[in-house]
């Protein structure tokens, strides 16, 4: 297959979905009921071309780098400004992955959001997020990966405020928002680092540029705060701690929309960008990038073990999975990074589903009991859901034990990855480097502890409520893609040896590239040794492979054996538990507080700036011209007094003056003829005495 | 072209004016006024036909001519002498009535011709003594047109003067409870700036012994024993100071900014749209056709100062809009006034930085923020004919409603916050990437209002549009149904709204047309500016 129709084809997938949304904005009114079938035919009709996308570069062109073009957006000065996109093997593995899961969803929410009033408004912003969702895989260039971010997170918005008649969907969709602008603009300073220094936006400019050994302001330290800034975009997106806080409020979306954006697609986003300009980082960054992916992986875990919303479960195990694709990377295990990724999209996407089964069950029993108070997501409102929904159980337990890292599953190839490289990379950087290892099989135990608490207290036992009891399994549309999901996290996917998956496609098609990074600013053990070959972290990692998998395997074992004792079987009372170690269940419980905590400092501070700006410039900036204005009056009264008074005054003066001169003179003016003959013989006299 | 093009676009007003004048107003045997309507339309169609014209200039425009500094690439150029006395003391006056465009300007006349049109419609709910107005309004337009065609600064000067009278009377008489508060506050802000201009142009004339505003900016005329003359010498810089002080009232920045929201609040929906829209666009563009080019080395002196004061105005700005849902009285309008301080903060960080992208951006950013917040007040407006209130505690749930409605807001609410696909996106980034070069930590601390945006924008958003509708609103807006046949927007404020909205989303996916126009213009600024420049 060429590479025109390889590109023709790839914008034909980026374009189609925004058709989508076209059509169910303007005509979705008069579709109704069909604009969920407009979408979801032609998400069908996208995953068919990003399977021959994918097929035509993996398979047919898989050792060439990207296959990409680009164009001229605008002109700025002498600079042209230039976008373009471009195919290489990771971008053709996400097209598969998020046209197959946004098909899923579309179809599945053609039953799940039946008879919603807002039914093609779905359906429209399902279609933007795709569009905007392939924007990102398909962006050879920054200046394209951070407009469609930005797109990215507006679909978001939109789509967990989808029920904005709720407060708590509108803050939520806020929140998520305003969260993820935070992390934009670390993403955007880092892209003005990197501008300012290689003049381009393009990945392979500044590739070329890095490894030309030319630095940002000539410091390495700006390499890396290029990096952690790039980062911290990825920190927004893929929900990393301390930034983490908005996906499980973004739980207020309808579950599709979780399971799609919130499980699989956006929240990879992140990780997909750590991993397209993996070879920016220097080892500072790296160090950065493996610290915050440990960090959340456990703190999420630990929360993800006390909540009693089937939602929120799932959501503090996404941002723990995420943690750990982002630790992977941090801790230069590439591959395994993207391989997770990939492996927990499918299986976190069923999980999401089949908890929108439930929900939906739950629903309708509810509906038919005339009950509007239960909670629907509150896992206590479950049980027994084994025997009523049979198939979401099946798959949901199947995806499971993906998740917790049993082998046979996707899930168990990509984390005894991810584990062997953190035991590979503690081992050559040696020092506290262990503590991520540490951390990191510990947040795998709780994988396992938590996700078979909640299956089984969701689906195992007998019904604790009534409407438990009255629940069914689903319609076609609810269970076909957990089934098709649950399938595509079978090992045989990735690889025909089920406990090692570096023999298979994946890890074929999927190969470190070469840091950019001059040697000084790096791990010695990323570079490789001739050029092309596998670094020394590569050979580590498999070294430590056998050692990772027995000691995940017994941690996860003791996990999903802890769950059982303490849920199924009720040999320790999980209340008792709860009471003895009641500070740490109330910390985990409340989710370590972060939520209040930045109420209190960060959001009480830029309100109470905001607060105190706006007063300063009601009462002190306006203030001041206020006063001004009233000195200029106060002036202005003043010379008005002077003028009235000094002034006029003199004026008046002058006239009463010689008013009062006429007034005398006038005394004289008698009008008889014999005073003014006596006036006239003195002044004669006076005359004579003068001039005689 | 001998159709003196130039002279038609920014007169054409003032034979509508006059028109409307003649028209005598009465009432037909209904008791219905007969002339409101006329008027109206009068003055609709007057800006139309301007507002072709500017197309016929848009698309005539030649874009290779660079402008700026040399007088024979600039466009439609028209230039008679004028005043030519010789007068006692102060010896020969020539004045000349020279009018052109280049890079700069287009954008500008363009902008000022959409907005003249558009804010029309709205215009067509104002009932009182609409002759006034509609004469107000056209002598406005003409006011401004004439601010960014003038090449002389005499001339320049009495279109800048010209301006500031109709729009006082505009919010003195038509405004809202604080009308003459407002009015004369702008007035007089202006003034001061007006009057420093006079002081220096009057200089300016003694040093270079013309009102050219092209020739003042060749430094080799400069006499070198005049006021002005040298380079680099404190009257230069005070000269420079005051100008831009001047023109920083317009912009406005911080801290002189705070005629603004009380300009915004009293003023007319139609009225706030091209404050907003227009008029603000001024300063800047006073500050890139004169007081830079004219003062370089004082530019290059002030030229940090200058970064740090937009950078302020942003924060400050934002910070300001934010706080509006903590004290005083919620207003909608005051909400985007604030917004409006912050970007255009954007615009003088962005002059401020002296690069191609920056500059380019600074303009564009003129341009969308025009469109854009013209967009926002006319929203605002809408709600505001049917609700009789701004405040932003009074809606909520208001997306049920008016879904139409809320739509257009979306676009107008999303491209202010700059998300990608909206032109404003594009001249935020363009404004980033060079003042990035020159002032890296200043972008930084800029780029905080790219967070603050958000959330003052998605605030209001929210208290308008989600939630529950409050009891109040439950019925139609207009029972009778006289004024207001749907609850939605009508067709008359569609008519204003859905180009703007197109235009927002078409520069912002293809900017080209209205970038290709200042690229030339800009790179030959760029090089006048850059010797005086490390």
């Amino acid at each position: 297959m060429n590479h025109d129709l390889i590109l023709q084809l790839g914008l034909i997938i980026l374009l189609a979905p925004l058709l989508s949304f076209v059509v169910n904005v303007f005509f979705g009114h008069r579709l109704q009921r069909r604009s969920g079938w407009v979408g979801t035919a032609i998400l069908g009709i996208e995953v068919v071309l990003a399977a021959i996308v994918a097929f035509g570069k993996l398979a047919l062109n898989g050792d060439l780098p990207t296959v990409q073009t680009t164009y001229e957006w605008f002109v700025v000065g002498h600079y042209q400004v230039k976008i373009g996109y471009g195919i290489d093997n990771i971008a053709a593995i996400m097209l598969l992955v998020v046209t197959v899961i946004s098909f899923l969803v579309h179809l599945f929410s053609t039953i799940y959001m039946e008879g919603d009033r807002r039914y093609p408004k779905f359906y429209a912003f399902l279609g933007l997020f795709t569009f905007s969702m392939l924007g990102i895989v398909l962006a050879n260039n920054f200046l394209m990966m951070y407009v469609f971010w930005e797109l990215v997170g507006i679909s978001s918005y939109s789509l967990i405020g989808f029920w904005y008649e709720k407060d708590s969907a509108s803050n939520a969709g806020k929140k998520a928002f305003i969260t993820n602008r935070i992390g934009d603009l670390g993403f955007l300073t880092g892209i003005l680092i990197l501008f300012a220094t290689y003049g381009s936006f393009m990945f392979d400019d500044i590739y070329a540029g890095i490894a030309s050994g030319a630095l940002p302001f000539a410091s390495p330290a700006m390499l890396t705060l290029a990096g952690v800034g790039v980062f911290m975009g990825a920190m927004g997106k893929s929900a990393q701690w301390p930034l983490h806080v908005w996906l499980p409020d973004a739980m207020e979306g309808p579950t599709p929309v979780s399971a799609l954006i919130h499980a699989a697609t956006m929240v990879a986003a992140g990780v997909y960008l750590i991993t397209k300009v993996f070879f920016m980082f220097t080892a500072d960054a790296l160090t950065v990038i493996a610290s915050i992916g440990t960090i959340t992986a456990f703190v999420s875990a630990t929360i993800a073990i006390t909540q009693v919303d089937f939602k929120k479960v799932l959501a503090y195990s996404t941002v723990s999975q995420l943690g750990f694709m982002v630790m992977a990377l941090g801790t230069g295990g590439y591959t395994n990074g993207f391989f997770h990724l990939v492996t927990h999209a499918w299986f976190k996407a069923a999980l999401f589903l089949a908890a929108g089964s439930v929900i939906h069950a739950l629903h309708h029993a509810m509906h038919q009991l005339h009950d509007h108070h239960s909670d629907p997501q509150d896992i206590n409102n479950m049980g027994g859901l084994r025997k009523t929904m049979p198939w979401t159980y099946r798959t949901f337990l199947f995806v499971t034990l993906a998740l917790a890292g049993i082998p046979l599953t996707s899930g168990f190839l990509s984390k005894d990855g991810i584990l062997a490289g953190t035991l590979a990379w503690a081992h050559l950087a040696g020092g506290w480097h262990w503590i991520v290892p540490v951390m990191a099989f510990s947040a795998a135990g709780m994988t396992a502890f938590y996700m078979f608490r909640l299956t089984i207290i969701a689906f195992h036992g007998e019904p604790k409520t009534p409407i438990a009891a009255r629940t069914h399994e689903n319609k076609l549309p609810i269970v076909l893609p957990l089934v098709v999901l649950s399938l595509l996290t079978f090992w045989f996917v990735y690889s025909p040896n089920p406990i090692d998956a570096s023999s298979g496609w994946f890890h074929q098609r999927v190969v470190q590239p070469q840091t950019a990074v001059p040697a000084a600013y790096q791990w010695d053990f990323l570079i490789a040794a001739d050029g092309h070959g596998s670094n020394a972290l590569q050979h580590a990692t498999h070294h430590f492979h056998t050692l990772a998998m027995i000691l995940s395997l017994l941690i996860a074992g003791s996990g999903i054996a802890l769950a059982f004792i303490i849920y199924q079987y009720k040999l320790v009372s999980a209340d008792k538990l709860a009471q003895r170690f009641r500070r740490l269940h109330t910390f985990s419980y409340n989710k370590w507080y972060f939520d209040e905590l930045y109420q209190a400092t960060v959001i009480a501070f830029v309100m109470g700036t905001s607060k105190a700006m706006a007063w300063f410039d009601n009462v002190v900036v306006d203030g001041i011209v206020n006063l001004s204005a009233a000195f200029t009056r106060l002036a202005g009264k003043i010379t008005g007094i002077f003028d009235h008074v000094v002034i006029d005054g003199l004026v008046n003066l002058i006239a009463r003056l010689t008013g009062i001169f006429g007034a005398g003179l006038r005394k004289v003016q008698t009008g008889r003829i014999q005073s003014y003959i006596v006036f006239v013989l003195l002044g004669l006299l006076v005359l004579f005495y003068f001039f005689v | 072209m001998n159709f003196p093009i130039l002279t038609w676009i920014t007169f054409l007003p003032l034979l509508g004016m006059l028109i409307i004048l003649l028209i005598p107003s009465g009432k037909d045997e209904k008791g219905q006024e007969l002339s409101k309507t006329i008027i109206r339309w009068i003055a609709a169609g007057v800006t139309f036909i301007q507002l072709i014209l500017a197309l016929v200039i848009f698309f005539n425009y030649n874009k290779g001519l660079t402008g700026v500094n040399d007088p024979a690439s600039f466009q439609f150029v028209e230039k008679i002498s004028w005043i030519n006395a010789e007068l006692p003391m102060i010896g020969n006056i020539r004045i000349e009535y020279f009018l052109g465009l280049d890079g700069l300007s287009v954008p500008m006349v363009l902008l000022t011709a959409i907005i003249s049109f558009l804010a029309i419609f709205p215009s067509f709910g104002i009932n009182k003594a609409v002759k006034g107005y509609f004469a107000m309004y056209l002598l406005l337009d003409l006011g401004m047109m004439g601010v960014f065609l003038a090449l002389d600064f005499f001339l320049f000067y009495i279109f800048w003067e010209l301006m500031l009278l109709p729009m006082y009377f505009l919010i003195g008489i038509w405004g809202g409870p604080r009308k003459e508060y407002a009015a004369i506050k702008f007035f007089i802000y202006t003034l001061v700036g007006s009057v420093v201009m006079l002081l220096v142009m009057i200089g300016l004339y003694h040093s270079t012994g013309t009102f050219n505003i092209i020739e003042m900016m060749d430094q080799g005329r400069f006499l070198p024993d005049s006021i002005f003359g040298g380079s680099g010498t404190t009257l230069r810089y005070v000269a420079f100071m005051g100008l831009f002080i001047g023109f920083a009232i317009k912009v406005p920045v911080f801290p002189f900014h705070t005629w603004l929201p009380d300009a915004h609040v009293e003023a007319p929906t139609p009225i706030s749209v091209i404050l907003a829209g227009v008029l603000l666009k001024m300063g800047a563009y006073g500050m890139l056709r004169i007081a830079f080019p004219i003062f370089p080395d004082a530019f290059a002196y002030f030229q940090t100062l200058i970064a740090w004061i937009g950078m302020v105005s942003i924060v400050y700005g934002a910070l300001c809009a934010l706080g509006q849902h903590k004290v005083g009285k919620r207003d909608f309008k005051k909400l985007i006034a604030y917004s409006s301080v912050s970007h255009m903060g954007l615009v003088i960080l962005g002059l401020a930085s002296m690069r191609p992208e920056g500059v380019t951006g600074a303009i564009f950013q003129m341009f969308n923020h025009g469109i854009i917040t013209a967009m926002l007040f006319m929203i605002v407006g809408v709600i505001y004919d049917r609700a009789h209130t701004r405040g932003l505690d009074d809606f909520g749930g208001l997306a049920r409603k008016m879904p139409v409605y809320t739509g257009i807001m979306t676009i107008a609410f999303f491209a202010a916050i700059g998300l990608p696909g909206m032109s404003g996106f594009i001249s935020e980034v363009l404004v980033f990437l060079g003042a990035f070069k020159a002032y890296p930590v200043l972008t930084v601390v800029s780029g905080l209002s790219i967070i603050l945006g958000a959330g003052y924008m998605l605030w209001a958003l929210q208290k308008i549009f989600f939630g529950q509708l409050p009891e109040k609103w439950q019925g139609p807006w207009d029972p009778t149904g006289k004024l207001y046949k749907t609850d939605d927007v009508n067709l008359r404020e569609m008519v204003a709204l859905i180009p703007l909205g197109i235009l927002v989303i078409f520069l912002g996916v293809y900017p080209n047309p209205v970038l290709h126009l200042m690229t030339g213009s800009v790179n030959s600024f760029i090089e006048l500016m850059k010797p005086v420049l490390n």
